[in-house]
């Protein structure tokens, strides 16, 4: 997994409670079997016309957020289907770090997996946040996660909380299955005594 | 005295391995099943690292979301969803995970084969890389969804590492009304506690309104409960699940029965368990209800009526509700009864199951489609279809208009071919109206089968309970 430090760069905004999965990336980026190339098909339906044409109104068409690092966002953000091409398009595209209200649970567990920061904020600190973000020229923000600081473009500092455990595995891109099976004895203690009570669930 | 605990709380801390330091634990996974489109990533990894799959007899694949619902037997037309399926098929016999294949009369919804299947108990975990798989806590398992990067842990180690949920209780008392159902209710439910209101909980679904469901309808209302942005909801296992579960083919044994029954009876909540959270409901005021908009909170009694956004209770509503009235090409205060439909859909892993095929067939039985309206049935099983067949709905539901399709998730999401056109409306017992699910610029409304085949006959949203005869 790739680790989180401090990133730099443009973060755009989007407006809107309760975005899902399916608005992050569609269906049709769902039967391929790549992870590749996910990032041009990230917010499909608002990026591009029915001809797959650029929407010149929508955010990350526009300077400079087309090379947006951060993404600030609304209530209950990644709700919906569980799907992984919405950390992965997200990454692809280059947002390593989305700022919300509040996520939904499937999506957040999923950038945990994916080296992505969520940071959720206040409602009042995002939309102050949001107001400085849609301003092209103070768009810029460094989120440094060793000093669990964003620090704007005007130099002054935004604080936030990040539970101690998904702080760990960000800044040190822990494998999560590579640790677990470190534990493969307990893992065996626990399936024979389950085996013993209920011999039903191990089938021959 | 211990502590009273609830049906979560005894799933949960029967199958922790360990706990961490950082407060999350180490689960134990009793059943994992898997489909195509969010297994690959697993197997191509467990590959690149030599790993093999922990446990093959606790895993179950089945291709169901990218398969065509005509034409069964023959090549995929599109290349990337045949390189898809063909990968599951492929993954399974080099990994050695059972599959249960495409033209086995057993295939179907994931979510609909487990509990066929006895795969789905009480008491057990479940996970599957799709989001509803909140379905299966219908049997008092803890069953949710997971993301793919989980999908291959649970492969690798049989375990995943997670942090303890909350518990949130749900009541649902007194009797629905006549040709109300399950899907009515969580509607409802979801309207009430809005899409992120479960956030961070396990909803334990109670009440004598619960009890009363058959597994089919308990199976609806615990479907959705990731709608109303709680991973896994729970009903305790009672005799109405024992007598589901009995004789399936990885269901226990005779010679096992007893003790399972046994340890089954000691999993329902004690008295005085408490909830983080509590929500009630009284069956008896539930309408049929109607989604208008594109969030499944976005949720109406059929009498109802469009929503005014300048009613809205702040600024980040009204803005929401005015987006999603101007995608679903509707107007403030419009009676949901004026809405018209050019499709239906019938089918998925929240209604795709025998009573869901029997309340369509029901209101289709001597009427026709109304002019100009396209209703696709698709049954969520190979099980489901040929019990249907045998009952003679399919006949019925064909006579009326109706097309009987071959079992998958069809036009749920869309990803087969089975799909709604830009401007289309769809009259649908899926479990999402999210802008484009459906198709882009298609419009879905959320509605349980019997609205459904209603409203396809009548050309517009009607009270199933006026049509009934």
């Amino acid at each position: 997994m790739k680790t989180f430090g401090t990133i730099s760069g443009a973060a755009a905004t989007l407006k809107m409670i309760n975005v899902d999965t399916d608005q992050i990336i569609p269906k049709q980026y769902l039967s391929a079997i790549s992870r590749i190339g996910l990032g041009k098909g990230l917010f499909h339906d608002f990026r591009y016309d029915t001809n797959n044409n650029e929407n010149p109104d929508f955010v990350l068409n526009r300077e400079p957020y087309r090379d947006a690092k951060i993404l600030i966002t609304s209530e209950n953000f990644g709700c919906g289907s569980s799907r992984e091409h919405a950390p992965w398009s997200l990454d692809d595209f280059g947002i390593r770090c989305v700022i919300a209200p509040s996520f939904a649970d499937i999506f957040f567990n999923n950038c945990i997996k994916n080296g992505l920061l969520l940071i959720i904020m206040d409602e009042d600190k995002v939309k102050k946040l949001m107001t400085v973000a849609e301003n092209p020229q103070t768009c810029n923000m460094t989120v440094d996660l060793d000093a669990q600081t964003i620090v704007l473009a005007d130099g002054t500092s935004v604080s936030f909380e990040i539970e101690p455990f998904r702080k760990q595995r960000l800044q040190e891109g822990l494998d999560d299955i590579s640790i677990t099976l470190q534990r493969r004895d307990e893992i065996a203690t626990f399936e024979a005594k389950q085996k013993a009570i209920m011999p039903w669930l191990y089938r021959p | 005295m211990s502590t009273p605990k609830t049906l979560f709380d005894k799933i949960w801390e029967s199958h922790v391995v360990a706990e961490n330091d950082d407060g999350t634990s180490l689960l134990y996974i009793d059943m994992h099943l898997t489909h195509e489109v969010t297994s690959w990533p697993g197997f191509e990894n467990m590959r690149l690292n030599n790993r093999p799959v922990h446990r093959t007899d606790a895993v179950l694949a089945v291709p169901d979301h990218v398969i065509p619902t005509t034409g069964r037997g023959e090549r995929i037309q599109n290349d990337q969803a045949r390189i898809q399926f063909e990968t599951l098929i492929k993954n399974c016999k080099e990994f050695g995970v059972p599959l249960i294949p495409l033209l086995d009369a057993r295939q179907g919804i994931v979510h609909i084969i487990g509990p066929e299947q006895g795969a789905t108990q009480p008491g057990i975990t479940l996970v599957c890389g799709d989001s509803h798989t909140a379905t299966h806590g219908a049997f008092g398992c803890l069953a949710f969804g997971i993301g793919s990067s989980e999908v291959e842990h649970v492969l690798s180690t049989q375990t995943l590492v997670q942090k303890r949920p909350k518990n949130m209780r749900i009541a649902v008392n007194g009797e629905l009304s006549l040709g109300v159902s399950g899907k009515d209710m969580i509607l409802a439910i979801i309207g009430a506690i809005g899409t992120a209101g479960g956030t961070g909980h396990v909803v334990e679904y109670v009440g004598s309104a619960i009890s009363a469901l058959s597994m089919e309808g308990r199976m609806t209302v615990c479907n959705m409960t990731i709608e109303g942005g709680a991973r896994a909801g729970l009903i305790a296992p009672d005799e109405t699940t024992f007598h589901y579960v009995k004789g399936r083919p990885l269901a226990p044994n005779e010679d096992q029965w007893d003790a399972a029954m046994t340890y089954w009876k000691t999993l329902p909540s004690d008295e005085d368990a408490a909830y983080d959270k509590e929500v009630a409901l009284d069956a008896a005021t539930i309408a049929p209800q109607v989604t208008w908009g594109t969030s499944p909170e976005d949720v109406v009694p059929i009498d109802g009526c469009v929503p005014d956004p300048s009613a809205a209770a702040d600024e980040k509503q009204r803005d929401a509700i005015q987006a999603a009235i101007a995608y679903m090409g509707l107007e403030a205060n419009k009676p949901i009864t004026d809405i018209k439909v050019n499709r239906a859909f019938i089918g998925s892993c929240t209604n795709g199951r025998i009573e869901d095929m029997r309340a369509a067939a029901k209101v289709a039985e001597g009427r026709k489609l109304a002019d100009g309206v396209r209703a696709m049935v698709v049954p969520g099983s190979g099980l489901v279809k040929a019990q249907a067949e045998a009952e003679g709905l399919d006949k019925t539901l064909t006579k009326a208009g109706f097309e009987w399709r071959d079992p998958g998730c069809s036009m749920c999401i869309a990803m087969n071919g089975d799909i709604l056109e830009p401007g289309e409306r769809c009259a649908s017992t899926s479990n999402r109206n999210f802008k484009g699910r459906q198709g882009r610029d298609s419009r879905t409304h959320l509605v349980s089968p019997a609205m459904a085949a209603a409203a396809a006959i009548e050309g517009h949203f009607v009270d199933v309970r006026d049509l009934a005869s």
